[in-house]
Protein backbone atom coordinates (compact mmCIF):
# COMPACT_ATOMS: atom_id res chain seq x y z
CA UNK A 1 0.00 0.00 0.00
CA UNK A 2 1.51 3.30 -0.80
CA UNK A 3 1.89 6.00 2.07
CA UNK A 4 -0.60 8.71 3.03
CA UNK A 5 1.39 11.67 4.14
CA UNK A 6 -0.03 13.46 7.61
CA UNK A 7 1.25 17.01 8.20
CA UNK A 8 1.56 17.22 11.50
CA UNK A 9 0.06 20.09 13.49
CA UNK A 10 1.20 20.59 16.94
CA UNK A 11 1.44 23.23 19.41
CA UNK A 12 5.07 23.92 22.07
CA UNK A 13 2.84 23.62 24.81
CA UNK A 14 0.69 20.62 24.10
CA UNK A 15 2.46 19.02 21.35
CA UNK A 16 0.37 17.20 19.08
CA UNK A 17 -2.89 18.49 17.97
CA UNK A 18 -5.99 15.93 18.39
CA UNK A 19 -6.65 16.78 14.35
CA UNK A 20 -3.20 15.13 13.60
CA UNK A 21 -4.32 11.64 15.63
CA UNK A 22 -7.92 12.18 13.90
CA UNK A 23 -6.14 12.56 10.58
CA UNK A 24 -3.60 9.37 11.22
CA UNK A 25 -7.30 7.93 12.04
CA UNK A 26 -8.15 8.41 8.66
CA UNK A 27 -5.53 7.73 6.78
CA UNK A 28 -4.81 4.32 7.83
CA UNK A 29 -8.18 3.72 5.54
CA UNK A 30 -6.36 4.84 2.81
CA UNK A 31 -2.65 3.86 3.08
CA UNK A 32 0.27 3.58 5.32
CA UNK A 33 -0.14 6.27 7.50
CA UNK A 34 3.11 8.48 7.29
CA UNK A 35 3.98 11.44 9.63
CA UNK A 36 5.33 14.94 8.28
CA UNK A 37 7.11 17.38 10.96
CA UNK A 38 7.85 20.73 9.89
CA UNK A 39 9.09 22.98 12.67
CA UNK A 40 11.87 24.28 14.79
CA UNK A 41 15.13 21.96 15.21
CA UNK A 42 13.56 18.71 17.53
CA UNK A 43 10.13 18.72 16.67
CA UNK A 44 10.02 15.43 15.19
CA UNK A 45 11.95 13.95 18.13
CA UNK A 46 9.72 15.49 20.32
CA UNK A 47 6.72 14.57 19.16
CA UNK A 48 7.69 10.90 17.41
CA UNK A 49 6.44 8.85 20.14
CA UNK A 50 3.20 10.30 20.37
CA UNK A 51 2.77 9.90 16.36
CA UNK A 52 3.35 6.06 16.59
CA UNK A 53 1.06 5.15 19.24
CA UNK A 54 -1.77 6.88 16.55
CA UNK A 55 -0.22 4.86 13.81
CA UNK A 56 2.28 6.66 11.88
CA UNK A 57 4.62 3.96 10.37
CA UNK A 58 7.15 6.71 9.49
CA UNK A 59 7.88 10.34 10.02
CA UNK A 60 9.53 12.62 7.54
CA UNK A 61 11.07 15.90 9.37
CA UNK A 62 12.22 19.03 8.16
CA UNK A 63 13.31 21.33 10.72
CA UNK A 64 15.25 24.26 11.53
CA UNK A 65 15.62 27.75 10.91
CA UNK A 66 14.63 27.74 7.42
CA UNK A 67 11.08 26.18 8.04
CA UNK A 68 10.14 27.68 11.13
CA UNK A 69 11.72 31.32 10.37
CA UNK A 70 9.18 32.33 7.63
CA UNK A 71 5.37 32.15 6.48
CA UNK A 72 4.29 28.49 5.19
CA UNK A 73 6.02 28.75 2.02
CA UNK A 74 9.11 26.59 2.72
CA UNK A 75 6.93 23.89 4.50
CA UNK A 76 4.75 23.75 0.73
CA UNK A 77 7.75 23.50 -1.17
CA UNK A 78 8.90 20.46 1.32
CA UNK A 79 5.75 18.42 1.19
CA UNK A 80 5.74 19.06 -2.64
CA UNK A 81 9.14 17.67 -2.94
CA UNK A 82 8.30 15.20 -0.68
CA UNK A 83 4.89 14.06 -2.73
CA UNK A 84 7.16 13.79 -5.89
CA UNK A 85 9.54 11.60 -4.37
CA UNK A 86 7.38 9.13 -2.66
CA UNK A 87 3.98 9.46 -4.48
CA UNK A 88 1.60 8.73 -1.44
CA UNK A 89 -2.00 8.10 -2.29
CA UNK A 90 -3.67 10.98 -0.37
CA UNK A 91 -1.68 14.09 1.77
CA UNK A 92 -3.95 15.22 5.00
CA UNK A 93 -3.87 18.14 6.79
CA UNK A 94 -5.65 20.22 9.21
CA UNK A 95 -8.21 22.31 8.38
CA UNK A 96 -6.53 25.37 10.46
CA UNK A 97 -5.09 28.82 8.79
CA UNK A 98 -2.23 27.07 8.52
CA UNK A 99 -2.81 23.30 6.89
CA UNK A 100 -5.09 25.28 4.78
CA UNK A 101 -2.26 27.65 3.51
CA UNK A 102 0.15 24.93 2.85
CA UNK A 103 -2.29 22.72 0.78
CA UNK A 104 -3.42 26.29 -1.04
CA UNK A 105 0.44 26.21 -2.31
CA UNK A 106 0.48 22.45 -3.01
CA UNK A 107 -2.12 22.28 -4.91
CA UNK A 108 -0.81 25.60 -7.14
CA UNK A 109 2.83 23.56 -6.97
CA UNK A 110 1.38 20.16 -8.26
CA UNK A 111 -1.45 21.46 -10.45
CA UNK A 112 -3.79 19.44 -8.33
CA UNK A 113 -7.16 19.64 -6.77
CA UNK A 114 -7.80 20.50 -3.22
CA UNK A 115 -10.48 20.07 -0.33
CA UNK A 116 -10.95 21.45 2.43
CA UNK A 117 -13.05 21.60 5.67
CA UNK A 118 -13.44 17.48 5.43
CA UNK A 119 -15.32 15.84 7.97
CA UNK A 120 -15.17 12.23 6.54
CA UNK A 121 -12.98 10.50 3.83
CA UNK A 122 -14.10 7.32 2.16
CA UNK A 123 -11.02 4.65 0.87
CA UNK A 124 -12.35 5.85 -2.53
CA UNK A 125 -11.04 9.13 -1.77
CA UNK A 126 -14.88 10.82 -1.84
CA UNK A 127 -14.74 13.28 0.50
CA UNK A 128 -17.79 14.85 3.16
CA UNK A 129 -18.38 18.22 3.78
CA UNK A 130 -20.58 20.88 5.64
CA UNK A 131 -21.07 23.44 4.12
CA UNK A 132 -23.56 27.11 4.13
CA UNK A 133 -22.99 26.98 7.91
CA UNK A 134 -23.79 23.24 8.31
CA UNK A 135 -26.86 23.53 6.69
CA UNK A 136 -25.20 21.73 3.39
CA UNK A 137 -23.87 18.77 2.96
CA UNK A 138 -21.52 17.84 0.11
CA UNK A 139 -19.89 14.80 -1.27
CA UNK A 140 -16.68 16.09 -3.70
CA UNK A 141 -13.51 14.34 -4.77
CA UNK A 142 -10.31 15.74 -6.37
CA UNK A 143 -10.56 15.28 -10.07
CA UNK A 144 -6.78 16.08 -11.15
CA UNK A 145 -4.06 14.51 -8.70
CA UNK A 146 -4.22 12.91 -5.40
CA UNK A 147 -6.48 13.82 -2.62
CA UNK A 148 -5.27 16.80 -1.34
CA UNK A 149 -7.62 17.65 1.69
CA UNK A 150 -7.72 19.55 5.56
CA UNK A 151 -9.70 18.01 7.94
CA UNK A 152 -11.89 19.93 10.27
CA UNK A 153 -11.35 19.21 14.00
CA UNK A 154 -13.45 17.04 15.68
CA UNK A 155 -14.40 15.05 12.73
CA UNK A 156 -13.37 11.32 13.44
CA UNK A 157 -12.68 9.61 16.81
CA UNK A 158 -8.89 9.31 17.51
CA UNK A 159 -8.03 5.80 17.65
CA UNK A 160 -5.07 4.36 18.85
CA UNK A 161 -3.06 1.78 16.67
CA UNK A 162 0.88 1.20 17.78
CA UNK A 163 3.09 1.43 14.92
CA UNK A 164 6.79 1.69 15.40
CA UNK A 165 7.93 5.50 13.73
CA UNK A 166 10.92 5.66 12.12
CA UNK A 167 12.14 9.41 11.77
CA UNK A 168 13.52 10.48 8.81
CA UNK A 169 14.80 13.65 8.05
CA UNK A 170 14.48 15.55 4.79
CA UNK A 171 17.37 17.47 3.26
CA UNK A 172 15.88 21.45 3.16
CA UNK A 173 16.33 23.17 -0.14
CA UNK A 174 14.09 26.03 0.05
CA UNK A 175 14.39 29.17 -2.38
CA UNK A 176 14.87 32.47 -1.88
CA UNK A 177 11.11 33.48 -3.36
CA UNK A 178 10.13 30.73 -0.62
CA UNK A 179 11.90 32.96 2.14
CA UNK A 180 10.05 36.46 1.76
CA UNK A 181 7.70 36.61 4.59
CA UNK A 182 9.96 36.31 7.18
CA UNK A 183 8.40 35.65 10.96
CA UNK A 184 9.95 38.29 13.03
CA UNK A 185 8.52 37.33 16.25
CA UNK A 186 6.37 35.22 17.95
CA UNK A 187 4.45 36.53 21.19
CA UNK A 188 2.66 33.99 23.25
CA UNK A 189 -0.56 35.04 24.66
CA UNK A 190 -1.69 34.09 28.31
CA UNK A 191 -4.70 31.36 27.49
CA UNK A 192 -3.77 29.39 31.07
CA UNK A 193 -4.68 25.34 30.74
CA UNK A 194 -8.44 25.40 28.58
CA UNK A 195 -7.98 22.96 25.77
CA UNK A 196 -8.18 24.46 22.44
CA UNK A 197 -10.96 26.18 21.06
CA UNK A 198 -11.99 24.29 17.50
CA UNK A 199 -10.68 21.20 19.36
CA UNK A 200 -12.34 21.02 22.70
CA UNK A 201 -15.10 18.75 23.72
CA UNK A 202 -17.07 21.02 25.52
CA UNK A 203 -17.59 24.62 24.79
CA UNK A 204 -19.01 27.60 26.70
CA UNK A 205 -19.59 30.63 25.35
CA UNK A 206 -20.58 33.78 26.15
CA UNK A 207 -22.99 36.30 24.41
CA UNK A 208 -24.26 39.86 24.71
CA UNK A 209 -26.19 39.11 27.58
CA UNK A 210 -22.82 38.55 29.69
CA UNK A 211 -22.97 42.73 29.70
CA UNK A 212 -19.39 42.72 30.47
CA UNK A 213 -16.16 41.46 30.38
CA UNK A 214 -15.57 41.11 34.41
CA UNK A 215 -18.74 38.84 33.87
CA UNK A 216 -17.01 36.22 31.37
CA UNK A 217 -15.61 34.71 34.52
CA UNK A 218 -19.01 33.62 34.87
CA UNK A 219 -17.99 31.47 31.34
CA UNK A 220 -14.95 31.24 32.36
CA UNK A 221 -15.95 29.07 35.58
CA UNK A 222 -18.33 26.78 33.77
CA UNK A 223 -15.93 25.87 31.15
CA UNK A 224 -13.60 24.79 34.03
CA UNK A 225 -16.03 22.74 35.91
CA UNK A 226 -17.21 20.90 32.33
CA UNK A 227 -13.23 20.54 30.97
CA UNK A 228 -14.39 22.39 28.46
CA UNK A 229 -13.11 25.76 25.92
CA UNK A 230 -14.86 29.01 26.40
CA UNK A 231 -15.95 31.07 23.01
CA UNK A 232 -17.62 34.32 22.84
CA UNK A 233 -19.96 35.46 20.20
CA UNK A 234 -19.51 38.46 17.65
CA UNK A 235 -21.64 40.87 19.76
CA UNK A 236 -19.64 39.83 22.45
CA UNK A 237 -16.07 40.29 20.91
CA UNK A 238 -17.35 43.68 19.20
CA UNK A 239 -18.23 44.95 23.25
CA UNK A 240 -15.32 44.17 24.08
CA UNK A 241 -15.97 41.60 26.41
CA UNK A 242 -13.58 38.88 25.42
CA UNK A 243 -10.71 38.59 22.79
CA UNK A 244 -11.22 37.98 18.85
CA UNK A 245 -9.71 34.46 18.99
CA UNK A 246 -12.28 32.80 20.99
CA UNK A 247 -15.15 34.47 18.42
CA UNK A 248 -17.48 31.12 17.17
CA UNK A 249 -19.11 31.86 13.69
CA UNK A 250 -18.82 33.68 10.42
CA UNK A 251 -15.72 35.65 10.78
CA UNK A 252 -14.95 33.73 13.65
CA UNK A 253 -13.74 29.83 14.80
CA UNK A 254 -15.77 27.30 13.35
CA UNK A 255 -16.50 24.78 16.61
CA UNK A 256 -18.29 20.78 17.02
CA UNK A 257 -17.83 19.79 20.01
CA UNK A 258 -19.72 17.28 21.98
CA UNK A 259 -21.37 19.81 24.21
CA UNK A 260 -21.81 23.31 23.16
CA UNK A 261 -22.98 25.62 25.81
CA UNK A 262 -24.36 28.84 24.70
CA UNK A 263 -24.85 31.55 27.87
CA UNK A 264 -26.71 34.98 27.21
CA UNK A 265 -26.33 34.63 23.19
CA UNK A 266 -29.65 35.13 21.08
CA UNK A 267 -28.12 32.78 18.20
CA UNK A 268 -27.86 35.12 15.02
CA UNK A 269 -27.26 33.26 11.86
CA UNK A 270 -23.80 34.16 12.00
CA UNK A 271 -23.05 32.78 14.89
CA UNK A 272 -25.20 29.09 14.42
CA UNK A 273 -22.85 29.36 11.44
CA UNK A 274 -20.14 28.30 13.65
CA UNK A 275 -21.59 25.84 16.06
CA UNK A 276 -24.79 24.35 14.72
CA UNK A 277 -23.43 20.79 13.98
CA UNK A 278 -22.25 20.40 17.66
CA UNK A 279 -23.39 17.31 18.91
CA UNK A 280 -25.65 18.40 22.16
CA UNK A 281 -26.94 21.92 22.36
CA UNK A 282 -27.48 23.90 25.65
CA UNK A 283 -28.45 27.54 26.01
CA UNK A 284 -29.70 29.70 28.80
CA UNK A 285 -31.41 33.51 27.54
CA UNK A 286 -33.53 35.91 29.23
CA UNK A 287 -35.26 36.31 26.14
CA UNK A 288 -37.90 33.04 25.53
CA UNK A 289 -37.98 33.82 21.53
CA UNK A 290 -34.29 34.04 21.06
CA UNK A 291 -33.59 31.63 17.86
CA UNK A 292 -30.83 30.18 20.18
CA UNK A 293 -33.82 27.93 21.07
CA UNK A 294 -34.49 25.95 17.93
CA UNK A 295 -31.32 24.34 18.17
CA UNK A 296 -31.01 23.79 21.72
CA UNK A 297 -31.70 20.58 22.97
CA UNK A 298 -32.17 21.86 26.27
CA UNK A 299 -32.77 25.45 27.18
CA UNK A 300 -33.11 27.77 29.55
CA UNK A 301 -35.11 30.85 29.86
CA UNK A 302 -34.00 32.78 32.53
CA UNK A 303 -31.33 34.95 34.11
CA UNK A 304 -28.12 33.92 33.46
CA UNK A 305 -26.39 35.23 36.09
CA UNK A 306 -28.76 33.42 38.87
CA UNK A 307 -28.96 29.85 36.61
CA UNK A 308 -25.38 29.43 36.08
CA UNK A 309 -23.99 30.23 39.18
CA UNK A 310 -26.85 27.78 40.42
CA UNK A 311 -25.72 25.12 37.79
CA UNK A 312 -21.73 25.68 38.53
CA UNK A 313 -22.56 24.79 42.36
CA UNK A 314 -24.97 21.71 41.55
CA UNK A 315 -21.85 20.31 39.52
CA UNK A 316 -19.89 20.95 42.53
CA UNK A 317 -22.29 19.12 44.93
CA UNK A 318 -22.00 16.28 42.20
CA UNK A 319 -18.76 15.63 42.38
CA UNK B 1 1.84 52.88 -3.76
CA UNK B 2 -0.57 50.70 -6.14
CA UNK B 3 -3.25 48.94 -4.70
CA UNK B 4 -5.18 45.87 -5.99
CA UNK B 5 -8.49 44.75 -3.92
CA UNK B 6 -9.63 41.59 -4.11
CA UNK B 7 -13.39 41.64 -4.08
CA UNK B 8 -15.80 38.73 -4.09
CA UNK B 9 -19.65 39.03 -4.47
CA UNK B 10 -21.72 36.47 -2.32
CA UNK B 11 -25.09 35.38 -1.56
CA UNK B 12 -26.01 36.97 1.67
CA UNK B 13 -25.17 34.70 4.78
CA UNK B 14 -27.66 35.75 6.74
CA UNK B 15 -30.23 34.60 4.61
CA UNK B 16 -30.71 31.01 3.73
CA UNK B 17 -28.29 29.48 0.78
CA UNK B 18 -28.10 26.65 -1.11
CA UNK B 19 -26.61 25.04 -3.49
CA UNK B 20 -28.08 24.40 -7.23
CA UNK B 21 -29.65 21.14 -7.48
CA UNK B 22 -28.71 20.78 -11.78
CA UNK B 23 -24.53 21.33 -11.53
CA UNK B 24 -24.04 21.75 -7.24
CA UNK B 25 -22.38 25.27 -7.69
CA UNK B 26 -23.71 27.74 -5.57
CA UNK B 27 -27.57 29.41 -6.50
CA UNK B 28 -26.66 32.76 -6.85
CA UNK B 29 -29.63 33.32 -8.51
CA UNK B 30 -32.27 33.42 -5.88
CA UNK B 31 -30.05 34.47 -3.40
CA UNK B 32 -29.28 38.13 -2.19
CA UNK B 33 -25.97 38.61 -3.49
CA UNK B 34 -23.72 41.38 -1.68
CA UNK B 35 -19.94 42.02 -1.09
CA UNK B 36 -18.07 39.86 0.96
CA UNK B 37 -17.94 41.07 4.33
CA UNK B 38 -14.48 40.73 5.23
CA UNK B 39 -13.81 42.46 1.35
CA UNK B 40 -14.68 45.74 3.04
CA UNK B 41 -11.91 45.52 5.81
CA UNK B 42 -9.60 44.97 2.25
CA UNK B 43 -10.87 48.09 0.76
CA UNK B 44 -11.15 50.01 3.72
CA UNK B 45 -7.66 49.50 4.93
CA UNK B 46 -6.60 49.91 1.02
CA UNK B 47 -7.76 53.56 1.29
CA UNK B 48 -5.97 54.13 4.65
CA UNK B 49 -3.19 53.50 2.66
CA UNK B 50 -3.70 55.31 0.07
CA UNK B 51 -4.84 58.35 2.43
CA UNK B 52 -1.34 58.26 4.29
CA UNK B 53 1.24 57.27 1.94
CA UNK B 54 -0.92 58.13 -1.80
CA UNK B 55 -1.16 55.90 -4.51
CA UNK B 56 -4.00 54.35 -6.20
CA UNK B 57 -6.60 51.72 -5.20
CA UNK B 58 -7.99 49.25 -8.00
CA UNK B 59 -10.68 46.69 -7.24
CA UNK B 60 -10.46 42.93 -9.11
CA UNK B 61 -13.16 41.29 -9.24
CA UNK B 62 -13.92 37.73 -11.12
CA UNK B 63 -17.85 36.95 -11.83
CA UNK B 64 -20.75 36.93 -13.43
CA UNK B 65 -22.13 39.92 -15.31
CA UNK B 66 -24.56 40.86 -11.65
CA UNK B 67 -21.40 41.31 -9.90
CA UNK B 68 -20.93 44.95 -11.38
CA UNK B 69 -23.56 45.70 -8.46
CA UNK B 70 -20.95 44.71 -5.98
CA UNK B 71 -17.82 46.70 -7.96
CA UNK B 72 -20.16 50.17 -7.83
CA UNK B 73 -20.74 49.41 -4.04
CA UNK B 74 -16.82 48.78 -3.54
CA UNK B 75 -16.07 51.76 -5.44
CA UNK B 76 -18.61 54.23 -3.93
CA UNK B 77 -16.36 53.19 -0.40
CA UNK B 78 -13.53 55.63 -2.48
CA UNK B 79 -11.20 53.29 -4.50
CA UNK B 80 -10.31 54.77 -7.85
CA UNK B 81 -10.73 51.87 -10.76
CA UNK B 82 -12.11 48.49 -10.94
CA UNK B 83 -11.32 45.46 -13.50
CA UNK B 84 -13.86 42.90 -13.77
CA UNK B 85 -12.86 39.75 -14.87
CA UNK B 86 -16.11 38.21 -16.67
CA UNK B 87 -16.43 35.14 -18.98
CA UNK B 88 -19.33 32.70 -19.11
CA UNK B 89 -16.62 29.67 -19.49
CA UNK B 90 -15.65 30.78 -16.29
CA UNK B 91 -19.12 29.04 -14.22
CA UNK B 92 -18.29 26.27 -12.30
CA UNK B 93 -13.92 27.49 -11.71
CA UNK B 94 -12.73 25.95 -9.12
CA UNK B 95 -10.43 27.43 -6.48
CA UNK B 96 -7.19 26.31 -8.72
CA UNK B 97 -8.41 27.85 -11.22
CA UNK B 98 -9.36 30.67 -10.00
CA UNK B 99 -5.96 31.70 -8.91
CA UNK B 100 -5.08 30.97 -12.18
CA UNK B 101 -7.37 33.81 -13.34
CA UNK B 102 -6.84 35.87 -10.47
CA UNK B 103 -3.26 35.77 -10.99
CA UNK B 104 -3.38 36.43 -14.88
CA UNK B 105 -5.49 39.81 -14.15
CA UNK B 106 -3.23 40.68 -11.24
CA UNK B 107 0.23 40.15 -13.58
CA UNK B 108 -1.23 43.10 -16.41
CA UNK B 109 -2.24 45.19 -12.82
CA UNK B 110 1.64 45.67 -11.54
CA UNK B 111 -0.06 46.11 -8.11
CA UNK B 112 2.37 46.40 -5.51
CA UNK B 113 0.17 45.46 -3.06
CA UNK B 114 -2.89 43.05 -3.41
CA UNK B 115 -5.03 43.28 -0.67
CA UNK B 116 -7.98 40.52 0.03
CA UNK B 117 -10.10 39.48 3.01
CA UNK B 118 -9.10 36.46 5.06
CA UNK B 119 -11.97 34.19 3.88
CA UNK B 120 -14.95 34.81 1.54
CA UNK B 121 -18.35 33.97 3.87
CA UNK B 122 -19.86 31.25 1.24
CA UNK B 123 -17.02 28.95 0.38
CA UNK B 124 -14.53 29.94 3.95
CA UNK B 125 -11.69 28.11 2.21
CA UNK B 126 -8.88 30.76 3.03
CA UNK B 127 -6.50 29.66 -0.01
CA UNK B 128 -6.53 32.31 -2.37
CA UNK B 129 -4.39 34.40 -0.86
CA UNK B 130 -1.35 31.95 -0.55
CA UNK B 131 -2.08 30.34 -4.22
CA UNK B 132 -2.00 33.73 -5.82
CA UNK B 133 1.08 34.49 -4.06
CA UNK B 134 2.57 30.87 -5.50
CA UNK B 135 1.80 31.96 -8.82
CA UNK B 136 3.07 35.52 -8.85
CA UNK B 137 6.37 34.52 -6.73
CA UNK B 138 5.85 37.00 -4.08
CA UNK B 139 5.62 37.02 -0.31
CA UNK B 140 1.94 36.36 1.48
CA UNK B 141 1.27 37.63 4.49
CA UNK B 142 -2.23 36.31 5.87
CA UNK B 143 -4.51 36.89 8.80
CA UNK B 144 -3.59 40.18 9.57
CA UNK B 145 -5.32 41.81 12.56
CA UNK B 146 -2.54 44.75 11.81
CA UNK B 147 -0.92 46.19 8.82
CA UNK B 148 1.93 48.71 8.95
CA UNK B 149 3.63 50.15 5.95
CA UNK B 150 7.16 51.60 5.97
CA UNK B 151 8.15 52.64 2.40
CA UNK B 152 8.45 49.18 0.64
CA UNK B 153 8.39 47.21 3.66
CA UNK B 154 5.31 45.67 4.77
CA UNK B 155 4.64 44.42 8.57
CA UNK B 156 2.00 42.28 9.66
CA UNK B 157 0.90 41.03 12.87
CA UNK B 158 -1.48 37.69 12.66
CA UNK B 159 -3.30 36.05 15.02
CA UNK B 160 -2.07 32.30 15.96
CA UNK B 161 -3.72 30.19 18.33
CA UNK B 162 -0.98 30.37 20.77
CA UNK B 163 -0.97 34.41 20.60
CA UNK B 164 0.17 36.47 17.45
CA UNK B 165 3.10 36.22 15.56
CA UNK B 166 4.99 39.75 12.94
CA UNK B 167 5.77 38.59 9.89
CA UNK B 168 7.73 40.84 7.42
CA UNK B 169 8.05 41.28 3.98
CA UNK B 170 8.62 43.43 1.18
CA UNK B 171 6.29 44.71 -1.48
CA UNK B 172 5.13 43.53 -3.86
CA UNK B 173 3.36 41.24 -1.98
CA UNK B 174 -0.58 39.79 -0.90
CA UNK B 175 -2.04 40.93 2.54
CA UNK B 176 -5.50 39.13 3.65
CA UNK B 177 -6.83 40.92 6.09
CA UNK B 178 -9.47 39.74 9.45
CA UNK B 179 -12.14 41.90 10.46
CA UNK B 180 -10.18 42.83 13.63
CA UNK B 181 -7.73 45.52 11.43
CA UNK B 182 -10.19 48.03 11.37
CA UNK B 183 -13.87 49.46 10.84
CA UNK B 184 -14.98 50.43 7.32
CA UNK B 185 -16.47 53.47 6.39
CA UNK B 186 -20.05 53.70 5.43
CA UNK B 187 -20.22 55.23 1.43
CA UNK B 188 -21.00 58.80 1.60
CA UNK B 189 -23.81 59.85 -0.59
CA UNK B 190 -21.21 61.75 -2.79
CA UNK B 191 -19.27 58.73 -3.01
CA UNK B 192 -22.00 56.65 -3.92
CA UNK B 193 -22.92 59.17 -7.25
CA UNK B 194 -19.19 59.05 -7.91
CA UNK B 195 -18.92 55.37 -8.09
CA UNK B 196 -21.32 55.39 -11.05
CA UNK B 197 -18.75 57.66 -13.05
CA UNK B 198 -15.61 55.47 -11.67
CA UNK B 199 -13.87 53.10 -14.57
CA UNK B 200 -14.39 49.56 -14.70
CA UNK B 201 -12.68 47.30 -16.98
CA UNK B 202 -14.43 44.31 -18.12
CA UNK B 203 -11.89 41.51 -19.32
CA UNK B 204 -12.85 38.23 -20.70
CA UNK B 205 -10.18 34.93 -20.99
CA UNK B 206 -8.80 36.10 -24.70
CA UNK B 207 -7.69 39.14 -22.57
CA UNK B 208 -5.79 37.12 -19.70
CA UNK B 209 -4.55 34.69 -22.49
CA UNK B 210 -5.72 31.77 -20.28
CA UNK B 211 -7.46 28.89 -22.14
CA UNK B 212 -11.47 28.01 -21.46
CA UNK B 213 -10.72 24.49 -20.73
CA UNK B 214 -8.22 25.60 -18.22
CA UNK B 215 -11.28 26.85 -16.27
CA UNK B 216 -14.90 26.26 -15.43
CA UNK B 217 -16.25 23.00 -15.08
CA UNK B 218 -13.91 21.05 -17.75
CA UNK B 219 -11.12 22.34 -15.98
CA UNK B 220 -11.89 21.77 -12.76
CA UNK B 221 -9.80 19.96 -10.10
CA UNK B 222 -12.30 18.93 -7.92
CA UNK B 223 -16.00 18.36 -8.43
CA UNK B 224 -18.99 18.58 -6.16
CA UNK B 225 -20.63 14.95 -6.43
CA UNK B 226 -23.77 15.56 -4.62
CA UNK B 227 -25.41 17.48 -2.21
CA UNK B 228 -27.97 17.22 0.45
CA UNK B 229 -29.97 19.88 2.78
CA UNK B 230 -28.84 18.80 6.42
CA UNK B 231 -32.32 18.58 8.11
CA UNK B 232 -32.92 21.43 10.45
CA UNK B 233 -32.32 21.08 14.40
CA UNK B 234 -35.49 20.93 16.32
CA UNK B 235 -35.38 22.50 19.34
CA UNK B 236 -35.66 19.90 22.64
CA UNK B 237 -37.06 20.75 26.45
CA UNK B 238 -37.02 24.32 27.02
CA UNK B 239 -38.00 25.20 30.53
CA UNK B 240 -38.58 28.36 32.66
CA UNK B 241 -36.15 29.61 35.25
CA UNK B 242 -38.64 29.82 38.50
CA UNK B 243 -35.45 29.33 41.09
CA UNK B 244 -34.20 26.01 39.86
CA UNK B 245 -32.91 26.20 36.30
CA UNK B 246 -29.51 25.50 37.15
CA UNK B 247 -30.43 22.64 38.88
CA UNK B 248 -32.37 21.44 36.00
CA UNK B 249 -29.43 22.07 33.36
CA UNK B 250 -27.07 20.23 35.38
CA UNK B 251 -29.58 17.34 35.83
CA UNK B 252 -30.34 17.40 31.90
CA UNK B 253 -26.21 17.73 31.65
CA UNK B 254 -26.05 14.40 33.84
CA UNK B 255 -28.70 12.37 32.03
CA UNK B 256 -26.08 13.04 28.93
CA UNK B 257 -23.02 11.89 31.13
CA UNK B 258 -21.62 15.54 30.54
CA UNK B 259 -21.28 15.37 34.26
Amino acid sequence: MSEVLVVVEATREFGVKKVTLEMLTLARELGNPAAVVLGGAGAAEALSARLGEYGAEKIYAAEGEEIDGYLVAPKATVVADLVKRVQPAAVLLASSQEGKEIAARLAVKLDNGILTDVVGLDADGTATQVAFAGSTIVKSKVTRGLPLVTVRPNSVTPAPAPASAAVEQLTVSVTDTDKLARVVDRVAEQKGSRPELTEAGVVVSGGRGVGNADNFKLVEELADLLGGAVGASRAAVDSGFYPHQFQVGQTGKTVSPQLYVALGISGAIQHRAGMQTSKTIVAVNKDGEAPIFELADFGVVGDLFKVVPQAAEEIRKRR
Amino acid sequence: MNIVVLVKQVPDSGADRNLRPDDNTVDRGSANNVINEMDEYAIEEALKIKEAHGGEVTILTMGPDRATESIRKALSMGPDKAVHVVDDALRGSCAVATSRVLAAALGQLNADLVLCGAESTDGRVQVMPHMLAERLGVAALTGARKLTVDGATLTVERQTEEGYEVVTASTPAVVSVWDTINEPRYPSFKGIMAAKKKPVQTLSLADLGVAPTEVGFDGATSAVLEHTKRPPRSGGAKITDEGEGGVKLVEFLATEKFV
